[in-house]
């Protein structure tokens, strides 16, 4: 077993999720089985070779730097689930 | 044959000649849902005001004699695609109340030819999945059977389709979500290549791989639909400013000398036997309609669907960050500070393959493993495209199955990611490559289920495809089979 309970504990800190024991066993178990599927890749000699991170090559879209019309604050507010006049109001940041 | 039954270039004819309108048309759209919804669940939200009000606009337009293709006809979205006013959920729990205040502009292209909309479309949760299963609004049922999956992630798209309860529909593809479904439904689906279309107001998975596409029921309407919806958009910057060809006036049925290429890796020995006759009967229609064969081979297909895995998932982790209960979306209550609220919000709103998901990508990007998984994925993805560019020197398209069985059963795969990922090796590596391909009906099973063939074409090459599958349906009948619902 490559990845352990405590290493799924670990990326779901990082992921911001909290998993129940249930999906913290199963999960553990099937990211073993495609972390071992995936090791094949291992077999590539990629020495040399340059990422690709995008599949169309691309140079910066640049456009003018222009103010353009937007949805405005109540529009971009509507699906709030929670606000403060024209703020999203969340729970206490700082102690 | 019923109004709901027709292509959109057979209504467009009719409405035309106002021998209907699309308000009867729409209404008979909007019965045909009523009356199959509940055997296959392709809808998440049915429009039926807006569509009622979009059609009578649409017979407005045609009297005044301001018709373009598409104008008067029903079509359905993928509940991916960001609508104005209209909740939008991408099958997650997490958007269960989300209301856009913009729409997507591949919507926005088609409202302007004055399209009416019957309502959003079932799939898989954040478009992760080859079965629809994992939607959070419930399994989409193949029309065909039932007791099968329609194909993942854009299952509703391809469904609405084969049940008659859409004209045509939009889906996304990251990693074959138009062409599996599309095969396992009997319709046609097509991704264009990456930039041909923009994901402006598209929501999203894996940005470097994701496309929008159209499913419909031939190549003919296939080809309207991409040159209503492709095309630069300021918006996205990774939309490509080349010409958008009229795609249907490229439909020659003329296919005379054309070179097609036949990837060895994928005529596996593995491959369903069904799926197998049905490759070799097309090959022999294409040899009969002129077509020229060529073996090649395509040397790292066989590690996409790793490449894929890592790549897809890192993405997905970082693009899935944004929800967090803070703008829009599901926020969890009884939380005493911010990171709780985060956590609550993103542990209820996500199902279980989407956490899945975000789990591996988060993984392969954490510190320590970013080069051995990430930047690894990266360097055979170059491979795997630098199989496509070296294959294309010799060929004009490649034919492959899109699937290598029919449509598996509800819950065969669920309880094994792997098995269930492993159902897509024909169609990632087209998205890995940047490419552009085609799903057509071409054959039924023993058990009378829909087999689909893949033409996969140039980067840009949407001309080409959309030909060679309008050629072989100028010579078969696959395309006009249909689903006994």
């Amino acid at each position: 077993m490559k990845i352990t309970v405590a290493e799924v504990e670990y990326v779901a800190r990082l992921a911001r999720l909290d998993l129940s024991e249930e999906e913290k066993g199963l999960f553990a178990g099937q990211m073993d089985a495609i972390l071992g599927y995936v090791e094949k890749l291992g077999e590539l000699d990629t020495d040399g070779i340059q990422p690709t991170s995008h599949a169309v090559p691309m140079e910066n879209a640049f456009r003018q730097d222009r103010a353009e019309p937007s949805i405005g604050v109540e529009k971009a507010l509507a699906n709030a689930p929670n606000r403060l006049e024209s703020f999203y109001r969340v729970p206490k940041v700082i102690e | 044959m019923e109004l709901f039954e027709l292509t959109i270039h057979e209504l467009h004819e009719k409405l035309k000649a106002k021998e209907v309108s699309s308000v009867e048309v729409t209404r008979a759209m909007l019965t045909r849902i009523e009356a199959v919804e509940p055997k296959i669940g392709s809808f998440i939200t049915v429009t039926a005001d807006r569509a009622l009000s979009d059609a009578a606009e649409a017979d407005r337009r045609i009297a005044a004699g301001e018709m373009e293709l598409l104008t008067g006809i029903p079509l359905a979205l993928k509940d991916i695609f960001l609508t104005e006013g209209i909740k939008t959920t991408c099958g997650s729990r997490i958007l269960h109340n989300f209301v856009p205040p913009y729409s997507a502009t591949a919507y926005e292209k088609l409202k302007q030819q004055g399209v009416v909309l019957l309502g959003k479309l079932n799939q898989d949760e954040f478009a992760m999945g080859s079965s629809n299963e994992s939607s959070a609004y419930g399994s989409v049922r193949n029309p065909w059977d039932t007791s099968r999956i329609p194909g993942g992630s854009s299952g509703g798209s391809a469904t609405a389709i084969a049940a008659r309860q859409a004209v045509a529909t939009l889906g996304t593809d990251t990693g074959g979500s138009i062409r599996q479904p599309a095969s396992h439904c009997g319709c046609v689906g097509l991704k264009p290549t990456y930039g041909r279309v923009s994901r402006y107001g598209v929501i999203a998975y894996a940005s470097s791989l994701d496309q929008v596409g159209p499913m419909t029921r031939d190549a003919t309407d296939c080809a309207v639909m991409l040159s209503a919806v492709a095309g630069h958009d300021p918006k996205d910057s990774t939309s490509v400013d080349t010409p958008v060809p009229d795609y249907r006036a490229g439909l020659t049925g003329d296919i005379r000398g054309i070179r097609i290429g036949l990837p060895r890796e994928y005529f596996i020995a593995g491959l369903d036997p069904d799926v197998k006759a049905s490759m070799d009967a097309a090959i022999q229609t294409y040899r009969a309609l002129g077509a020229e064969f060529v073996d090649i081979s395509l040397p790292h297909t066989d590690y996409a669907v790793a490449t894929y895995y890592l790549i897809a998932t890192a993405e997905a982790s970082s693009n899935l960050a944004r929800y967090d209960g803070v703008r829009f979306g599901h926020r969890a209550g009884g939380a005493e500070n911010l990171l709780e609220m985060y956590v609550k919000s993103r542990s209820e709103g996500f199902g279980a393959e989407v956490k899945r998901r975000i789990m591996l990508g988060t993984y392969a990007l954490s510190s320590g493993y970013y080069d051995a998984y990430y930047v690894k994925a990266q360097k055979v993805r170059t491979l795997i495209m630098n199989d496509f560019i070296q294959a294309f020197r010799n060929v004009d398209v490649m034919l492959t199955p899109v699937a290598p069985t029919p449509a598996f059963r509800l819950g065969e795969k669920l309880n094994d990611p792997l098995q269930m990922y492993l159902s897509d090796i024909f169609t990632i590596p087209v998205n890995l490559a940047g490419t552009c391909a085609i799903s057509i009906p071409a054959g039924l099973s023993s058990e009378r289920l829909p087999i689909g063939l893949q033409l996969i074409g140039r980067p840009f090459g949407e001309e080409t495809i959309l030909r060679v599958a309008h050629a072989f349906e100028q010579a078969t009948e696959w395309h006009t089979q249909k689903a006994d619902i």
